[in-house]
């Protein structure tokens, strides 16, 4: 039991689930992080090879990066609320399926 | 119209706090909002605390100045929502109250953890405040005509009214307004940008660069031109630089050049120099420093596409024409540099032309060396290290947590943040790159690019850029007051003190606290004027990420996490992480001392401090674990 209760939040069945997938998606995130960094200390003149609109890699990678975030992060919720409604109306631990 | 708008916004800003203080009397209220934020409310304010001085000023100076390397930093600040998103945010809403110590400690009610958390709130908080209140000071400094003291008092008073008011209601409302502002402003101010074009002379204000060409032998130079005569030349680090006489010896018009070599000889380009004497008296181009002789702007493209002159003119541009344009090999951007040398018993600085192939001001390499050396190369993944893991270990963006209803609210604010901070960081680095050529940088100081940008477009642009930009300041600094009120109050004074105070007595001592803290951060923001925005905070995230963020993870993902581990896991992270800092080379230039001399080797702790942080929690904890039944106990 908590010495302090935090706030007045309800039991979440889906917690175990999102926790699951919200760290596969920080992985896969990170991997992509990573591989910019690791182009940057590696091989940065591939950095400045064009490769989209007459953009180089350099700027279309950032852009990526910021766009991808944003991308997992609505994917993260429609399959957070989805769950979320599944397992609560249930009142249920929800499954890793 | 400048003073106007900005004191318009002020006294809406104030307005607003004395409206939500007669409802803010719980602590509850105060601190948290009451919990009753909606999240998409919720998740522009994120915005608002996050884009502070350092997003709009640093990021937007740092690429004005040093090209892509300033966008790096936007990379990783929006990466680092996807750590808060993804391990962070509905498990902080769940175990948390006020604060973030409330989280930490929810399975320990640990003495230990209440203190080290809450100084580790403490330092942070500080570490975040300097560079936002020496960003107020520079913006007061061309917006309303007074000096650096005045913006950073000014900002100060009014972000303790805000905060000593109305806590959480009336700052979340502040940094929503801000924000949103922010962005639509910045949207304004890019597309501004493409429908301008490029140009090689943007600005007819702007500092030109005369070129003469030179010959030289065994050390002795000599000007093609007979009107020009050398009288010395001084090898700096930043490259040879040559005094000239023109029209007459010592008696005619005394100038600094930089001499480089091209391929067909030596040929000299202009410069801007200050020159402070002996007796303190300040000389700017050889005339005296006054309101009418200041450094004149900088920055243009010498060729566009490997055209130059008027046929180099693209007329208005998409955006990612816009950047493709500047990015290409066959584009010249001059970028300016700066040589401070002694010359007899004046001081003098030279600002000077960096002509640059616009592919390399397009990739990272110009700040943070990825070409150079395998300690150049470490310093760039530490600072990409702290980025990446700082954002979800601060204090003040973790309070905001607190402000929503429910985990799922905290989740969908965490994504509205996301969508909001991504962009405007998209939009940063076209508000850079449009300074950047546009001949509006004041050579002496970049944190002010993305104003003076918004100048070149009309004063009523600029009025608004720049009292969004103060706003900017108040916004993230009543964030961080808040925060660190916090500490002070609820988790030092009501538990760590076990003074167990009333809601009342608790707000009345969060008030004090805010108070106490403002009067520290205008105190530094004056003592820490000329410091780096974007640096600094670079800093702060290093320290928050050594400190904070391995405790949360490892609270949240390991099961024999103690509380003794989380101790030294937050002493050891913010003791590594300051000692790294302040033996690094940055701060022994900031000392007078040599950098080389530094035992540290390189300016970004994060890739010592952060997984030594890590270690000493594991370590401790496996060590005390015994102690852990008892303590799970005590806290039951």
């Amino acid at each position: 039991m908590l010495h302090e209760p935090a706030g007045n939040v309800e039991k979440d069945h889906a917690t175990p689930y999102k926790t699951v997938i919200g760290v596969r998606m920080f992985v896969v995130y990170a991997l992509v992080y990573l591989g910019f960094v690791a182009i940057n200390v590696f091989k940065p003149a591939l950095m400045e090879t064009t490769v989209l609109l007459g953009l180089n890699l350099a700027v279309v990678y950032g852009f990526g990066l910021i766009i991808l975030a944003l991308v997992l992060a609505l994917i993260y919720n429609l399959m957070c609320v989805k769950r979320e409604k599944q397992v609560n109306s249930q009142g249920r631990e929800g499954e890793i399926s | 119209m400048a003073v106007f708008i900005f004191a318009l916004f002020v006294a809406f800003v104030l307005g607003l706090s004395f409206y939500f203080g007669r409802k803010a009397k719980s602590a509850s209220g105060y601190f948290a909002a009451g919990g009753s934020i909606h999240w998409s409310v919720n998740g522009v304010s994120f915005a608002g605390d996050y884009l502070s001085a350092a997003s709009f000023l640093g990021i937007c100076g740092l690429i004005a100045t040093k090209g892509y390397d300033g966008f790096l930093y936007s990379i990783g600040y929006l990466a680092g929502w996807i750590v808060a998103l993804f391990v962070v945010a509905e498990p902080m809403k769940r175990l948390g109250k006020y604060t973030f110590t409330d989280a930490l400690d929810a399975k320990f009610n640990s003495k230990g953890i209440q203190l080290a958390a809450a100084i580790s709130t403490l330092i942070v908080s500080i570490f975040y405040l300097i560079p936002q209140m020496v960003g107020a000071g520079v913006l007061v400094t061309p917006l309303l005509h007074l000096p650096h003291a005045a913006g950073v008092i000014m900002v100060g008073l009014i972000v303790i009214t805000i905060v000593a008011t109305a806590g959480m209601t009336s700052t979340t409302y502040v940094q929503f307004l801000k924000g949103a502002l922010l962005i639509v402003f910045s949207t304004v101010l890019v597309i501004a940008v493409c429908w301008r074009g490029l140009s090689t002379n943007p600005n007819p204000d702007a500092q030109s660069i005369e070129r003469l060409s030179a010959s030289g032998s065994n050390g002795a130079l000599v000007i093609s031109d007979p009107s020009y005569k050398v009288l010395s030349q001084k090898n700096v680090s930043a490259g040879k630089f040559v005094k000239v006489a023109h029209n007459g010896d010592n008696g005619g018009e005394i100038s600094w050049w930089k001499s480089c070599e091209n391929g067909s000889g030596i040929e000299l380009r202009s410069t801007q120099w200050v020159t402070v004497k002996e007796n303190g008296d300040r000389f700017i181009n050889g005339a005296p420093a006054s309101g009418t002789n200041g450094l004149r702007p900088v920055g243009n493209m010498e060729a566009i596409n490997g055209k130059r002159g008027k046929e180099a003119d693209t007329g208005s541009v998409g955006p990612f024409a816009l950047l493709a344009n500047i990015g290409n090999k066959d584009s010249v951007v001059n970028l300016w540099g700066k040589a401070r040398f002694a010359d007899g018993s004046d001081d003098v600085t030279i600002y000077h032309p960096i002509p640059t192939q616009g592919n390399k001001i397009m990739r990272p390499g110009l700040k943070f060396k990825v070409d150079g050396s395998p300690l150049q190369r470490l310093d760039f993944v530490s600072l990409m290290l702290a980025l990446f893991f700082g954002t979800a270990a601060l204090p003040h963006i973790l309070i905001r947590y607190y402000t929503v209803p429910s985990p799922a609210c905290a989740r969908k604010s965490t994504i509205v943040a996301i969508a909001a901070i991504g962009f405007f960081y998209i939009l940063t680095l076209f508000m850079g790159v449009g300074a950047l050529v546009n001949g509006v940088i004041n050579p002496a100081d970049g944190n002010m690019s993305a104003p003076l940008l918004a100048r070149s477009f009309g004063t009523i642009l600029f009025a608004v850029i720049s009292a969004i930009a103060f706003a900017t300041v108040l916004g993230t600094v009543s964030g961080l007051i808040v925060a660190a009120s916090g500490a002070v109050a609820h988790d030092l004074m009501d538990r760590f003190g076990g003074l167990k105070l009333s809601e009342r007595k608790k707000v009345i001592a969060g008030k004090i606290a805010a108070f106490a803290v403002g009067v520290v951060a205008i105190i530094l923001g004056i003592v820490f004027k000329g410091m780096n925005v974007s640096f600094l905070v670079g800093w702060a995230f290093a320290v928050a990420a050594s400190a904070n963020l391995p405790s949360i993870m490892m609270l949240l993902f390991w099961k024999k996490t103690t509380a003794k581990g989380i101790v030294a896991s937050i002493l050891v992270g913010i003791v590594a992480a300051l000692g790294l800092i302040l033996l690094s080379p940055s701060m022994y230039e900031r000392y007078g001392l040599d950098p080389s001399s530094a035992p540290i080797p390189f300016s970004n702790p994060g890739i010592i401090s952060i997984p030594l942080s890590f270690i000493t929690l594991v370590v401790v904890s496996l060590l005390t674990q015994k102690d852990k039944k008892s303590e799970v106990a005590e806290a039951a």
